[in-house]
This record gives structure tokens, C-alpha cells and sequence, in this order.
């Protein structure tokens, strides 16, 4: 169809284009491999009772709801956070945090789920809180860095028309940042979806569970599908990000 | 007409004990309806004055009485919503349509939608951009100068009677600029608001303003008068060197073509013949005719050699006239147009294009003279 565009059509880039079509297809292709393991290796009794459906849902609504709920979490702490330091008054507090953000994620988290077990015990909590600990700093650095970019004099020009702060935040800021800090947002849920998988360390269940049962027992085809399963679903919820990213960028930018 | 809309009262704007005050000790006073341009080297102060009248910058010490009223204390947001404000960069919000852009103050103060959909119409009129075109366009889409007419049209918006403007046409190409300003001035010759204009260029300071304030660093007024007077008495030499060589020129802009007496050239209408023709140029003391249409509008310059090549007709002969000026041009443009024209003089027309007279250097120069000595 080759129908003049208006000139208020938002042109799509390949790359955003690109950033809807990769992840997707990184999936299929796993989802495949997965399903190719499952038709063509021996599943024996073993196998198929670490596979068994009913608990491969159970471990999928535990990795998916510890990824979602510490990726809320952080939100809840990083967004206010990013905000408050942007205010006049904490230039200081601002650029600290902006320096060190960066530093502070070659902790692995790995060493984060055994620093926390020592000090909060087994079970799920333990890893939501090490996971949020983990990916508070894409959210919080992007806020700041979102906050930051938005072009002064429109903000001057704001203030000049009287627009209160509140205002200024809410009407201006936010929208005009919200690309970017959705694009820290994803970076957190992606973490905290794939790193789900380690839950199984401290007792917190999940997909982890399976490929520890299949290394345990010696099972690779168990071990693919459940890796398979859980890059799956990280992939799932970039692509579910990238479309938010897509849907809630204001027009006009 | 001495009515005081603005006051600014022994303004102090300091940053720190150990600092100069960035602004000094101001008193200012602001007529209704006048523009009063703010004017002066880079860090004097002058944008910082702007920004203090709408409490953008919040002083020091002092007063701010606008309208009779002491706004010093008020709630600084609902002050500035009765104060247009337009700035350099425009600061249109990019996520917002124009339409949406100029309905900024107006929805701040709760009017009904159907009220601000026609005042979005009416002010992308008043500023030449067609409504149905620009409405639901975002900024992303306007030029340089499109961007500052929606500027200027969102500080109109709800009607204020006090603007101020920062710098508002710095970032735009110097033609543009110059369309702008002259747009400008018919906007307030309509609207007659009360304008503080700050700018670094003498040029715009003498084109725009009714009365200029020339300050010095610490925002102190080193001459506050009208632009006539500024040019022809200088109060000191800060003053002077600020205006820079040729106040004579500058002062160009302050008259227009309405002001000199026109010069009447032989005129040919077509169609000539060519002995009538020559007979009238060689009885004229100018060296040269103007020919013009049917409806008297100028075509070319003839002169007596273009007459006496009779290998062309008349109207192909002779030099054409290029541009035309009308009698509320400035005698700076005028001066332009006769520099480049082949005749040394400029033709003046009405608005329909008709001819009314030329312009010649030495009209200018008389005019000049004539000023020198008053």
C-alpha cells in the first residue's frame, strides 16, 4: 500500500524496528531446539518425571512471578529515588550516584543470593530482595540520566508559563523521559526474569529447579529444556518491554 | 499617556556576600503598552532582570509592583500565568501538539475546551500560520522560525498584558529575523501589549523598542530614554561605544520612506514612442524614465541609450526593475535597494504595486542633514 504518509506518521527507525523482531525470533529459534530435544533424545523415566507438566507450570508461575514482583519492587524504590535526587538540592547526592551506579553491578548476583541467604535464611524472599538489590541500578541510573536530558529552556519555558514543580514533573519531565527510563526498566526485568533461575540456590524454586535436577541426575535433555525454557521467557518479557517502550513514548518525539 | 504598569524598586539580585550583585540596586518603570527594550553587553545583568519581573529569578531584596499590585510575595506560578514569557530557545514541549502548546496557560487557568480551540485558531492567525495546516502538528515538524511564532502565539494565549521576551528572534537566520521583527511590530501595533524585550543587538534594540534601557554590568541603566534620543545624544562614552560606529545608519531603521519627499522621474507608459520619449528625457534633468504597465505599476529603467538601440522594442529595453519599495519601509532598506539598483534611485508603490515616486541618496542625505542639525 503506498498511501502518503501524514506528516504526523512517527517514522519507525530499523532499529526500533529491529527491537521488535529480535528478541521474537531469538525465541522460536530456542523454542525449537526445545522442542527438537523432547521429540528426538531418549526421555527416559527420570527425564520425564523431572519434566513433568505439572511441575514445569508451577516452576514457570514461580520464576515469572519472582521476576515481576522484584522488577515492581525496584521500580517502587528506583523511580522515586531517581526523581527526589533530580529536585534542586541534591546536586551532590546526584552525581554520587550517577558515578558509582555503574560500579556497583560487577557484584554478581550470584554472590548477592549468598550474602542475602546468610542474613534473611532460604526461600523465595530472599532472592526478590537480592534480585531488586541487583537491578535497582538500571532503573535508578536511567531515571536520573532520563530526568537529566530533558532540554532545559522547555522546562524554563514551563516554569515561565507557571506551571508549578509538580506540574513541570508529572506534565513535562516524566513524559519526555519516559523512553528512557522504560529502557532501564526492561534492562531490570530482563535481569530478573533470567536470573530467576538461580532462586532454586536458597530453596526459592522456580525453572532453576529442573536444571539442577537434571545435572543432578545426569539428565542434558532436561537441562536444555529448562534452559531453553527460561531464556524463553526472559526473551518474552524484552519483547513485552520493547512493545510498552514502543506504546508509551509520546508522540511527537 | 504616563502610565506605569511595571515598577521594579531598589531590586537587589545577589548570589553570595563575597559576589557582585548581579543586579544592583534597579529601579525601573515600565508604561503601559510601551516596548521597552533591555540592552547591553553579554553578563550585564539583563536577562536576569527579565527573569526577576515574573519571579523566575526571585530577588534578593527589593519590590516588584505590577499594575499597582505588590506581587513580591505572591504565589510565583499564578503570577506568571497573567505574564507572557518567550525565550530564545522557544521551549516548545515536543510531546505536545501546537495546538495543545498554545493551549498551555488557558488550560492552566480552566477555561472550557470550546473556548480554547478557538483562541488556538485565532492566535495561529494573528502570527500568519494557518490553523487547519500547524493545529495538530508537533514542534519537531516547524522550522526555526515557525517554532518562535508558536512561541509567541503560547504567550499571547491567554491574553496577558505584560510579555517579556528573551532574546526571542537570537537563534534565528538573520532574514527570518528580520521577517520576525517586522511581524512583530505589526503584532503589537494590534495588540498593544507591554513588552520587555531583552536582546545583545543595538540594531534590534533600535528597531523594536519605544524606549531603550542600555545597561552596564550589574544591571545599572547607563541611558534610558527613546531610540531617537539615545542615538542623537549619547549620555556617555560607554553609551556611545556600545552604539558603535554609524548611529547615523542605525538611525535609518527609526525612519521610513513615508518620511522623504518622493523624486518624480519622466515617465513612459506603454505603449512609447521612441522620439516622444527621447524628447522627454532630454528636456528632464534625470538621466533616466521609468516605464510603466498598464495598471502603472514599474517595469524597467530607460534611459537614453536603451532609446537609441532600436534593434529592440521598448519594453525590452533598459534594465528592469528588480524590487519596490513601499512608504512604511525603513530608509535603511531604502538605502539597500538604491545601492543595488542599476539607476541609483528606488521606486516606491503603494501596496497594490503602483508607482508613487523614487527614493534618491540625495533625499536621504538631505533628511540626514535636516537631523543633524535639529
Amino acid at each position: 500500500m503506498s498511501i502518503a504518509t501524514s506528516p504526523n506518521t512517527q517514522r519507525t527507525t530499523l532499529a526500533e524496528r529491529l527491537d521488535l523482531i529480535i528478541s521474537p525470533l531469538f525465541a522460536v529459534a530456542l523454542s525449537l531446539i526445545g522442542v527438537a530435544v523432547w521429540f528426538y533424545s531418549d526421555l527416559d523415566k527420570t527425564t520425564l518425571s523431572i519434566l513433568d507438566p505439572e511441575k514445569l507450570q508451577r516452576q514457570l508461575v514461580e520464576t515469572i512471578s519472582l521476576g515481576l514482583a522484584s522488577s515492581a519492587l525496584v521500580i517502587l524504590i528506583a523511580v522515586p529515588i531517581g526523581i527526589l535526587v533530580t529536585r534542586k538540592g541534591f546536586p551532590r547526592l546526584k552525581s554520587f550516584l550517577v558515578n558509582t551506579l555503574g560500579l556497583g553491578q560487577s557484584l554478581p548476583v550470584y554472590g548477592l543470593i549468598v550474602i542475602f541467604f546468610s542474613w534473611l535464611g532460604a526461600g523465595a524472599f530472599t532472592v526478590l530482595v537480592a534480585l531488586a538489590t541487583y537491578s535497582l541500578l538500571p532503573v535508578l541510573r536511567n531515571t536520573i540520566v532520563g530526568l537529566e536530558q530533558v532540554d532545559r529552556s522547555v522546562i524554563d519555558a514551563a516554569r515561565g508559563m507557571g506551571l508549578t514543580a509538580r506540574q513541570i514533573l508529572t506534565k513535562i519531565e516524566l513524559p519526555l523521559s519516559v523512553v528512557v527510563i522504560l529502557a532501564g526498566i526492561r534492562t531490570a526485568v530482563v535481569i530478573n526474569v533470567g536470573f530467576a533461575a538461580l532462586a532454586f540456590l536458597v530453596g526459592g524454586g522456580g525453572l532453576g529447579v529442573t536444571i539442577n535436577s537434571g545435572l543432578v541426575n545426569n539428565r542434558d535433555s532436561a537441562i536444555l529444556i529448562g534452559a531453553v525454557m527460561i531464556a524463553v521467557l526472559a526473551l518474552a518479557f524484552d519483547f513485552l518491554s520493547a512493545l510498552a517502550q514502543k506504546y508509551m513514548k509520546p508522540k511527537g518525539l | 499617556m504616563n502610565d506605569v504598569l511595571i515598577r521594579l524598586e531598589n531590586i537587589v539580585k545577589s548570589y553570595g556576600p563575597d559576589l557582585d550583585p548581579a543586579v544592583d540596586n534597579l529601579d525601573l518603570e515600565v508604561q503601559r503598552g510601551e516596548v521597552l527594550v533591555l540592552v547591553g553587553p553579554s553578563g550585564c545583568g539583563k536577562s536576569t532582570t527579565l527573569r526577576l519581573i515574573n519571579r523566575l529569578i526571585e530577588p534578593t531584596s527589593g519590590r516588584i509592583v505590577i499594575d499597582g499590585e505588590d506581587v513580591t510575595d505572591v504565589n510565583p506560578s499564578e503570577l506568571r500565568r497573567k505574564i507572557g514569557y518567550v525565550i530564545q530557545q522557544v521551549g516548545l514541549f515536543p510531546h505536545r501538539t501546537i495546538a495543545d502548546n498554545i493551549a498551555t496557560v488557558p488550560n492552566l487557568l480552566g477555561w472550557k475546551k470550546k473556548d480554547i480551540a478557538a483562541r488556538v485558531d485565532e492566535l495561529l492567525e494573528l502570527v500568519s500560520m494557518d490553523p487547519d495546516t500547524y493545529r495538530d502538528r508537533y514542534p519537531k515538524e516547524l522550522s526555526g522560525g515557525q517554532a518562535q511564532r508558536v512561541g509567541v502565539a503560547r504567550a499571547l494565549a491567554a491574553d496577558p498584558d505584560v510579555l517579556l521576551m528573551d532574546e526571542p528572534f537570537g537563534a534565528i537566520d538573520p532574514i527570518t529575523r528580520d521577517r520576525l521583527q517586522n511581524e512583530f511590530l505589526r503584532l503589537q501595533s494590534e495588540v498593544k501589549k507591554t513588552i520587555v524585550f531583552v536582546t545583545h543587538d543595538i540594531d534590534e534594540a533600535i528597531k523594536m523598542g519605544n524606549r531603550i534601557a542600555i545597561l552596564r554590568e550589574g544591571s545599572e541603566i547607563a541611558q534610558l530614554d527613546t531610540p531617537e534620543a539615545i542615538l542623537a545624544h549619547p549620555a556617555d562614552e560607554f553609551v556611545e561605544s556600545f552604539l558603535g560606529s554609524g548611529a547615523i545608519l542605525k538611525g535609518l531603521t527609526l525612519k521610513k520612506v513615508s518620511d522623504t519627499e518622493l523624486h518624480q522621474v519622466p515617465i513612459l507608459t506603454a505603449p512609447v514612442m521612441r522620439e516622444d520619449a527621447l524628447k522627454e528625457l532630454q528636456e528632464s534633468p534625470d538621466q533616466v524614465g521609468l516605464l510603466l504597465d498598464s495598471n502603472g505599476r514599474p517595469l524597467r529603467w530607460i534611459d537614453e541609450r536603451a532609446l537609441n538601440r532600436t534593434s529592440q522594442p521598448i519594453e525590452k529595453s533598459g534594465r528592469p526593475v528588480t524590487v519596490d519599495l513601499q512608504p512604511e519601509d525603513t530608509l535603511q532598506d531604502a538605502l539597500t535597494v538604491m545601492l543595488q539598483s542599476s539607476a541609483g534611485m528606488a521606486c516606491v508603490t503603494d501596496r497594490r504595486g503602483k508607482y508613487l515616486g523614487c527614493t534618491t541618496i540625495e533625499s536621504l542625505a538631505k533628511l540626514i542633514m535636516s537631523d543633524g542639525q535639529a
